[in-house]
């Protein structure tokens, strides 16, 4: 079974984000009022093959913690959706 | 001494790096290419500065799962000495063979400048030539050098002395205006607990002659051959 994975890893809270407060800042410049807490994270897709959604979730996970994301930094969530 | 200078795909410090040590302090070197196992040759790896893998995902994430990284663990295991500089730095982060992370630099510039370093701890075989809290100017060239680590970490890292350099003024004052990226404590430096693998991100290798504008640098790697030669004296 293939199943198509989408990821989203964000960093956690209270880690400085320079890219976030940068865009944050233009928003505000751009004259918009009420925008705010502007946090960058990064978007991945990829398509896994799986005896079952269960293993490919389980795979999946394995992945974020080892290469997609740097726990020291950062957290992600993910979801997984089978495809033909 | 031996040392070996490790070239992943997007390494641009290594001849740098060759050239501090055959050169400016005279001891034999050798390239280790990323996908080299056996590092039996080597009295102490550099990992040399630069863009591994193009700094793609994280800087250092993919080099993190090159082989020679296994074998770097390996080395590093059975005591031998490891430095990081720049991009090795951030390799030893993502490997876990450091603690804490490499981010980006706090106001988004990429620094290539002069810095200050004040020596934390001078006990170390990487610092053991310095004098505790002298200062030493060293460059760096970076875009993601901001030092974080989560405060249990950071507490540990200050009880245990595991915070070698601090971005510093002239002085040796460290202020925040001294620290070219945002570092958590202007840390720029740091080592493991065994006191065996260290990490920094300004180039010693950059200031090994005075006609480069500092020959700072050279504290690092002669402190190391210190270390060694006097190890190997007591076997």
């Amino acid at each position: 079974m293939r199943f198509q994975a989408e990821v989203i890893v964000s960093l956690k809270k209270g880690v400085l984000d320079p890219q976030g407060s940068a865009v944050e800042g233009a928003i505000k410049s751009l004259g918009y009022e009420g925008v705010g807490q502007v946090r960058f994270g990064k978007h991945i897709t990829l398509v896994v093959e799986a005896g079952s959604r269960e293993a490919a979730e389980a795979l999946v996970a394995d992945l974020c913690k080892r290469i997609l994301s740097n726990p020291v930094m950062e957290t992600f969530t993910f979801t997984v959706t089978e495809v033909a | 001494m031996r040392f070996g200078v490790t070239v992943f795909p997007g390494t641009n410090c290594e001849m740098d790096t060759f050239y501090a040590i055959r050169e400016a302090i005279g001891e034999q070197a050798d390239y280790v290419w990323h996908q080299d196992r056996d590092l039996s040759h080597y009295d102490a790896i550099l990992i040399a500065g630069g863009f591994s893998y193009g700094d793609y995902l994280r800087t250092g994430a993919i080099a993190r799962f090159a082989p020679v990284m296994d074998a770097i663990a390996e080395f590093a295991a059975k005591g031998g000495l490891v430095l990081g500089i720049c991009n090795g730095f951030q390799i030893l982060t993502e490997a876990g063979l450091l603690p804490g992370a490499l981010q980006r630099n706090a106001h988004l510039k990429f620094r290539c400048s002069w810095v200050h370093l004040r020596v934390e701890n001078a006990d170390t075989p990487f610092t053991g030539g310095c004098r505790p809290g002298q200062v030493l100017r060293i460059p760096v060239n970076h875009g993601e050098g901001n030092y974080f680590a989560d405060p249990d970490t950071l507490r540990e890292l200050n009880e245990n002395n595991q915070i070698l350099f601090r971005y510093c003024t002239a002085d040796g004052e460290v202020t925040p205006e001294a620290s070219p990226n945002g570092s958590l404590e202007n840390i720029a430096g740091i080592i493991n607990k065994a006191g065996n693998v260290a990490g920094m991100m300004p180039h010693p290798e950059r200031a090994c002659e005075p006609i480069l504008g500092s020959a700072d640098g050279r504290y690092l790697l002669t402190s190391m051959v210190n270390f060694l030669t006097g190890r190997a004296s007591h076997v």
